[in-house]
């Protein structure tokens, strides 16, 4: 039960982390700016699917983890490679 | 024990994270953003799937959590580079303090081709002296 709460603080940084990687997307003068703070912020979202999955229980979860993972991976080499071509 | 273990990656990856996120705002320059963003949230989300793998102490869900941990080690660096790349082609200024920018003057921006400089001379009469000197 204590380790419940604790795992709810840890979800409570993780999403510290996030905020702090929006204010980038928010600022983020240039487009490659932009896409590097959703890429960290895709990232920052498979360690909260992770932490999830201890705080509730529920191993499955990793699964969704792992496909965040591959839809993450591929929006951003579709957004470099998209960046590149208008270039 | 599983628990303390486990809670101990919890917080060592939720270090790193934190901390990248606060590089990605602070740094100065995209390509060190980038810098900061892939390494330590890769080691952060790395921890914290560790962490998931010693809680639920079953050989199936560790294996899910270690290919994830290695998808995401194979495909971060990979990312990376693809937006360094891009954001050099599209002409994104380096941070003044930059020290080495080994693509000035060999990257055409205008047509996106690389090419090395202009053929050196050969050290034809460099060489005898040392010929000469050593001899």
């Amino acid at each position: 039960m204590r380790f419940e709460a604790f795992t709810f603080f840890i979800l409570a940084l993780l999403s510290i982390a996030v905020v702090i990687a929006f204010v980038r997307l928010v600022l983020g003068p240039s487009l490659p700016d932009r896409v590097v703070a959703l890429d960290l912020m895709t990232t920052l979202g498979i360690g909260v699917i992770a932490v999830y999955a201890i705080a509730s229980h529920q191993a499955i979860f990793l699964d969704v983890a792992i496909i965040v993972a591959m839809i993450s991976f591929l929006g951003t080499i579709a957004f470099a490679y998209y960046l590149e071509r208008r270039a | 024990m599983r628990e303390i273990i486990s809670g101990t990656l919890l917080v060592i990856g939720t270090a790193f994270i934190l901390i990248s996120a606060l590089g990605v705002v602070r740094m100065p320059d995209v390509y060190l953003r980038i810098a900061s963003s892939t390494k330590s949230s890769t080691l952060g989300v790395g921890a914290i799937l560790l962490a998931t793998a010693v809680y639920f102490d079953e050989i199936g869900i560790a294996s899910r959590a270690i290919a994830t941990i290695i998808f995401l080690l194979i495909t971060a660096p990979v990312a990376a580079h693809m937006m360094g790349r891009a954001a050099y082609s599209n002409g994104v200024p380096l941070w003044e303090g930059t020290l080495y920018n080994e693509l000035k003057g060999q990257y055409d921006l205008e047509t996106h081709t690389l090419a090395s400089f202009e053929e050196v001379s050969k050290p034809d009469t460099n060489l005898d002296d040392i010929e000469q000197s050593s001899t």
